[in-house]
């Protein structure tokens, strides 16, 4: 990059916004160019058909991925003989029949249902190595905001931008605000990634990024794995945010070096010296700041229907009275009586039927390691229904098969199924029914996310994994020992 | 998109306040793969109602509809333009609208009109008897019984709507600029393009996979 000629410091979204500036308009929007394009099912068939019906080709289709995920049964792909199997709903197998039709007319790569790299749109952009520092990419999903997470700027769109995005490379665009997160100090035994976000999103509040990206800085992320950054970032959504970012830094960089969408040889030399440069300048000025601190934060969870229903393990369900804000009193009485919970309950006597770990928030390898270690010597309790493992990818699941975390996982009664969305959202036949309680580890606990009537209790993988064998909300920590 | 200057015709008095997207258009019509045909899931809920307004004969195919305030709030799924769009509506008249509605509904042709509730009254009651005509030239709604009420609207969405822009092609009207941004783009970050880019597209699909998977 040529050596920037402004002496102001600037936030690593300036940076990135600066450099994707076609061009600026009168009223501040931009037209900003778009690196990456990640497609799915669902929200795609209806892009590709406007671009069909107005005989428009896809400007730069090598810059965009699709991969089918949210519809995918997560049961066996493939008989024994390696055939197919066929998809029984007709209208997701419709959807995804047409995402391969799609791709296949406008020469877009496509990761096939049955290809070991399949997985949720949002594992496999890291895992490829398609997400970059310093990149914008988009996806028609609003968990868009993962890939924040190697320092690319990602946002969630809909489908007349996805169409937008096909046929010209570009979006237009109001700047956001900045808002810095800032989360100080180390992390408590049995206190994960998704601990962190949950805090954040509980601090904030739900509304609490709305208009702003947020940038997650501080001890506790520089400490974090890729993984757990893609963890924290994912929910950006969750508390507001369209995006969220962190540094890149030589974490990201040897997550990245070797992935096979990644540059290589001296072309990742070139892009290492480029992504050094993006980092928030010393000085550089946020619209809002956040703090947090490690040490307040214990193992989290939700008791309501937002996710910014936030309490420790070692906390009770509230009672809506203990809400100012008479919106807010409201809004927690209805969460009890739908998720059937009476005020002042201990979260730890909150009895389950359903373990869902998966989703793009907690698919990784490190998660599902974590899950297995609170798992290992123990079962699923008599009481769970069903206690389902969805690993975020086929390489995921290739990877923790290598280390066994399969057998651990089986022999303890859990399913371990293909990758997909799974049991996140109730578009495919993983669903929880009505009245029935899953601890998941996925991103949303909204009314019907999970099925219609379904009460989802949102939690990191040991969380969830301590959910299972004991067959209640429990605190992982009691569970494992320490190995400090 | 075909150019829009008026809509005139008779409108559905409905003026339900806070109509979220699920009631325009319940979720399990979002497994489609078309814009077309949504108009048929439109206010399922509500049409399971006899005597609604919608199935009134009265008001077939009316192209504007009259509701409440906060019209669109909800999910931000663009289906529910689509379902609007394709049950004959080309506009909404109501005190405000979520913002990602409105956006919505402008990128598929449909004008959104706010006026205050008075003026909405007024409305729904000659909607009951007579058409109604929205102006784009004149910002205006006016009535067989010289009612004329002015509303705003964004003058780039205005220009939009009455040109039959589409966003696409105004972007596309760009080209040279997008093609230097590229050009330069190549120079100061070659790596940019995705290794084995190309590599996974699959031709052969196209011509025997219908319907795989
Ligand atoms: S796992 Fe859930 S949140 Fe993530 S992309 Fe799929 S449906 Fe969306």
């Amino acid at each position: 990059m040529a050596p920037r000629m402004t002496e102001q410091p600037r936030t690593l979204y300036e940076k990135i916004w600066a450099d994707h500036v076609v061009e600026r308009r009168d009223d501040g929007t931009c037209l900003i160019y778009i690196d990456r394009h990640l497609v799915h099912e669902v929200t795609s068939p209806q892009a590709f058909e406007g671009l069909r019906a107005n005989g428009r080709p896809v400007r730069r289709p090598e810059l965009t991925l699709a991969v089918p995920d949210h519809n995918l049964p997560t049961t066996a792909r493939v008989d024994a003989s390696g055939a197919r199997l066929p998809i029984e709903d007709p209208q997701s197998a419709g959807q995804l029949a047409a995402l391969e039709r799609n791709t296949a007319e406008f020469g877009i790569d496509y990761i096939d249902a049955v290809a070991p790299e399949q997985g949720i749109v949002h594992v496999v952009g890291p895992e490829q190595g398609f997400t970059l520092p310093g990149m914008t990419l988009v996806c028609g999903d609003s968990h868009t905001a993962a890939h924040g997470a190697l320092g690319a700027l990602a946002f969630g769109i809909g489908t007349s931008e996805v169409e937008h995005v096909l046929a010209t490379q570009t979006l237009l665009l109001a700047p956001s605000k900045t808002m810095e997160v800032r989360v100080d100090g180390s992390l408590g035994f049995g206190v994960s990634a998704k601990d962190v976000v949950l805090a954040i999103i509980g601090k904030i509040g739900a509304g609490g990024g709305t208009g702003h990206v947020i940038e997650y800085t501080g001890e506790v992320i520089r400490n974090l794995s890729v993984e757990g950054r893609l963890t924290v970032s994912n929910m950006s959504i969750e508390g507001g945010a369209r995006a969220g970012l962190i540094a890149p830094d030589a974490v990201t960089y040897a997550y990245l070096k070797g992935r096979p969408m990644a540059p290589s040889g001296s072309a990742w030399d070139h892009a290492v010296a480029y992504w050094k440069t993006l980092p928030s300048d010393a000085g550089a000025q946020y619209d809002r700041v956040v703090r947090l601190d490690a040490t307040d934060i214990a193992p989290q969870l939700t008791w309501g229907n937002s996710p910014e229903d936030v309490v420790p393990i070692t906390g009770h369900v509230p009672d809506p009275d203990s809400f100012d804000d008479p919106a807010k009193r409201e809004a927690a009485a209805r969460s009890l009586d739908y998720m059937g919970l009476t005020a002042g309950m201990r979260m730890q006597d909150i009895a389950i039927e359903h373990v869902f770990i998966g989703s793009c928030t907690n698919s990784r390898i490190e998660d599902l390691r974590a899950a297995a270690e609170v798992v290992q010597g123990r079962k699923v309790a008599d009481r769970i229904r069903q206690a389902l493992i969805v690993p975020g990818s086929g390489l995921v699941k290739r990877q923790a098969e290598a280390e066994g975390l399969d057998r651990i996982f089986i022999e303890a009664g859990f399913e371990w199924r293909e990758p997909g969305c799974s049991m996140c959202l109730a578009m495919n036949p993983d669903k929880v029914p009505s009245g029935e309680r899953c601890a998941s580890t996925s991103n949303r606990n909204f009314v019907g996310r999970q099925g219609p009537g379904a009460r989802t209790h949102l939690l990191s993988p040991a969380m969830a994994a301590a959910a299972a064998v004991t067959g209640r909300l429990s605190d992982v920590r009691e569970l494992v020992g320490r190995n400090e | 998109m075909e150019p829009v200057r008026q809509v005139e015709g008779r409108a559905y008095p409905w003026g339900a306040e806070n109509i979220d997207t699920d009631i325009i258009i319940p979720a399990h019509w979002l497994k489609t793969i078309s814009r077309e045909g949504l108009g048929k899931g439109a206010f399922e809920t509500v049409r399971a109602k006899p005597g609604n307004v919608f199935d009134d004969p009265a008001y077939a195919g009316s192209p504007i509809l009259i509701a409440g305030d906060n019209f669109g709030c909800g999910s931000s799924r663009e289906h529910a333009a689509w379902a609007l769009a394709d049950m004959g509506i080309r506009a909404v008249i109501a005190p405000s609208f979520s913002d990602i509605f409105s956006g919505n509904a402008f990128k598929n042709g449909i004008v959104t009109v706010a006026l205050p509730q008075e003026v909405i009254d007024r409305l729904m009651e000659v909607a009951k008897t007579d058409p109604i005509r929205i102006d784009l030239e004149s910002m205006t709604v006016t009535t067989p019984f010289q009612d004329r009420f002015t509303f705003p609207l964004d003058p780039f969405r205005r220009q939009c709507l009455m040109e039959g822009l589409d966003e696409i092609g105004l972007t596309l009207a760009q080209d040279t600029a997008i093609s230097k941004f590229e050009g330069r783009d190549q120079n100061m970050r070659p790596w940019m393009i995705p290794e084995h880019a190309g590599e996974r597209r699959n031709e052969s699909i196209a011509v025997e996979g219908t319907g795989r998977t």
